[in-house]
């Protein structure tokens, strides 16, 4: 596709909208025997569902992404969806033949209910009330919503990094709704060093003063510096050694020598500041509290005693991606997934695509992802009917 | 692209398809563009995948919605389970592994029947090359210069039948295949000399004693 060409293929402007259901008494049981209701889902789609209502494909957003999963909320917006050129026509998530959906994990703070929504019970913010959910509760929270859009099929559940461990959970959970499955730098469980990142980003949270014990909301404080410093350890993990290398490398900001203050030097430290603050601007600390905890906490080997139980009565083909260079959800990783398939005979593709940009490269274009996705879907849609192997 | 039935594929790989029984499992190691996997599943209700390492040949298996896994045959196969498949297939891979000795033990560990294909070093015109230019021959079959080949351990028949004497693999089927128009004769009863590549069916020595029960089993 020209430039030109690929910025038509667009979907244009989008409006989220909402599900509200698990109204009381029918609250929805969470995994850590709690129940919640009424839950609101945030949600996005693109394209039509067809007359045989098989077509849909179901997006799951990574942390800090919400339902907003591609084009634009106005004319004027400036910045498209988080993955804007893998859905709309003839892109991967091809508009013109598949039903899109996207929708905010429950515990986010971008629509759907979270810490920072009011109980009703309480008529106040929930924040630490708010029960701790998991992958398994958020995928639960989608089924709903997918029913409720009238699916009783996936085409294909596909999402990076957490929303690859919801892939992951909807194909196991839910076998005889998901066709194919396209978990993408993603894990079956984090390791120790994961879960250390997401801890410090936490502690930053805590130790900010304007935290309060997670009740800030109706204070004029909010955890900022917090939440801007984890996010900025975060994003160290979503890049990589050579890309920060390639991007950064020891370039000074605006100056010709060293300060010898306190004052940012380095490009890279100007850049990592601009992540933060940007991020304060359109993420709320306690919903990162919840999000990351609930991805420290997913874990198919202990919920399933072994991995390959986990995939064993899983009819979905699956497609797996990880990146040369992602040292935070690691091909060693992805390649688990994948032993785990083979084990049990099942259709499974899987390639480690090199790149250089570290666990963010699958955020961004990439030849080899972009075909291999859309092949996948294809022969998935065409084979559909057939019974799975 | 769907698939078209009775596609043709390279003739080498049309041959080793007839030696796979319907409705049995394939492993194809260094499976390339996935033509035969391709066939076989949807000519002989196979169910398996490839292993691949070139990005080029694993997209274009994507392409044909082939399963194929990405990976370094010099790893080795520990993540397949004994006799985990009927058919391995070994097809002009052989000679690119750096341990091919280990690469045919693994197979016959994962797998009941291994068919290996690869081209003759022993062929004549191969050998001519060497002998009358005394420089390392270019064929069709081998088009590589020596410095910039991905052929790292070429061999004759005679040696691959060596190898499997001193590794108590047992030959089911040797098939030799000569130049398309004259060799055909010329290849069955000289192979080492005259054919271009060769086609091996193999089975482990002490699988291969029990295998009356075997093939009845797998028939039914």
């Amino acid at each position: 596709m020209s430039d030109d060409a690929f910025e038509n293929s667009s979907v244009g402007v989008v409006e989220t909208q909402y599900f509200t259901f698990a109204e009381p008494p029918n609250e929805m049981q969470l995994e850590n025997g709690e129940r919640l209701g009424p839950i609101t889902l945030a949600y996005e789609t693109f394209g039509v569902l067809n007359s045989e209502r098989d077509n849909a494909i179901l997006l799951c957003h990574a942390l800090s992404g919400d339902a907003h999963v591609a084009g634009y909320h106005s004319q004027e917006d400036r910045k498209p969806g988080w993955w804007d050129f893998m859905v709309g026509s003839g892109r991967p998530f091809d508009t013109d033949k598949y039903f899109v959906i996207c929708s905010n994990v429950i515990g986010g703070c971008k629509g759907s209910t979270g810490p920072s929504s009011v109980n009703p019970k309480t008529g106040k913010p929930y924040n630490l009330s708010f029960p701790v959910v998991t992958i398994g509760d958020m995928v639960k929270a989608q089924k709903s919503l997918i029913e409720h859009l009238g699916v009783k099929k996936l085409l294909s559940v596909s999402g990076g990094s957490m929303g690859g461990m919801q892939v992951l959970e909807w194909a196991i959970e839910f076998p005889l709704m998901v066709t194919s499955a396209i978990p993408i730098a993603t894990t079956s469980r984090l390791n120790a060093q994961g879960i250390a990142f997401d801890e410090v980003g936490r502690q930053a949270i805590y130790a900010d003063a304007n935290w309060q014990k997670g009740e800030y909301s109706h204070t004029t404080r909010i955890p900022a510096e917090g939440l801007a410093v984890a996010r900025m350890l975060a994003h160290i993990t979503y890049l990589s050694e050579e890309s920060m290398h390639e991007k950064f490398g020891r370039r000074l900001r605006e100056k010709e020598r060293y300060g010898y203050d306190f004052s940012t030097d380095f490009e890279v430290e100007s850049y990592l500041r601009h992540q933060g603050e940007s991020f304060i601007k359109r993420f709320d600390a306690n919903t990162y509290l919840y999000i990351s905890k609930a991805i420290d906490y997913f874990d198919l080997q202990r919920d399933y005693g072994s991995l390959e139980n986990a995939f064993k009565n899983v009819p979905a083909r699956f497609l797996v991606i990880s990146f040369s260079s992602d040292w935070l959800f690691t091909t060693a990783q992805a390649k688990e997934i994948v032993r785990a398939l083979k084990v049990n005979r099942k259709n499974v593709t899987f390639y480690e695509i090199p790149s250089p940009y570290g666990h963010d490269a699958f955020l961004m274009r990439n030849p080899a992802m972009e075909k291999m996705i859309s092949d996948f879907l294809s022969h998935a849609y065409a084979e559909r009917g057939n019974h799975a192997v | 692209m769907p698939y078209k039935k009775y596609t043709r594929i390279r003739f080498d790989l049309e041959i080793i398809a007839g030696m796979i029984e319907n409705n049995s499992t394939v492993l194809d190691l260094g499976c390339g563009p996935g033509d035969l996997l391709n066939k076989l599943i949807h000519e002989k209700k196979c169910v398996g995948h490839g292993v691949e390492i070139y990005e080029e040949y694993i997209l274009e298996c994507v392409g044909k919605g082939v399963p194929v896994i990405y990976s370094d045959l010099d790893e080795g196969l520990g993540d397949y389970g004994d006799k985990s498949f009927d058919f391995i297939i070994l097809s002009r891979t052989l000679q690119v592994v750096h341990r091919p000795h280990l690469i045919l033990n693994e197979m016959l560990r994962v797998g009941r029947v291994g068919i290996v294909s690869f081209p003759n070093f022993g062929y004549w015109r191969v050998r001519s090359q060497l002998f009358f230019l005394g420089r390392m021959p270019v064929t069709k079959d081998l088009p590589y210069q020596w410095f910039d080949t991905p052929n790292i351990h070429l061999l004759t028949i005679e040696d691959f039948k060596k190898l499997c004497r001193d590794n108590h693999i047992k030959i089911l089927t040797q098939i030799s295949l000569g130049d398309a128009t004259r060799g055909g004769v010329l290849a069955r009863c000289f192979p080492n000399l005259f054919a271009k590549q060769a086609i091996f069916k193999v089975q482990n020595m002490d699988e291969a004693t029990a295998s009356t029960h075997y093939s009845s089993t797998t028939a039914s």
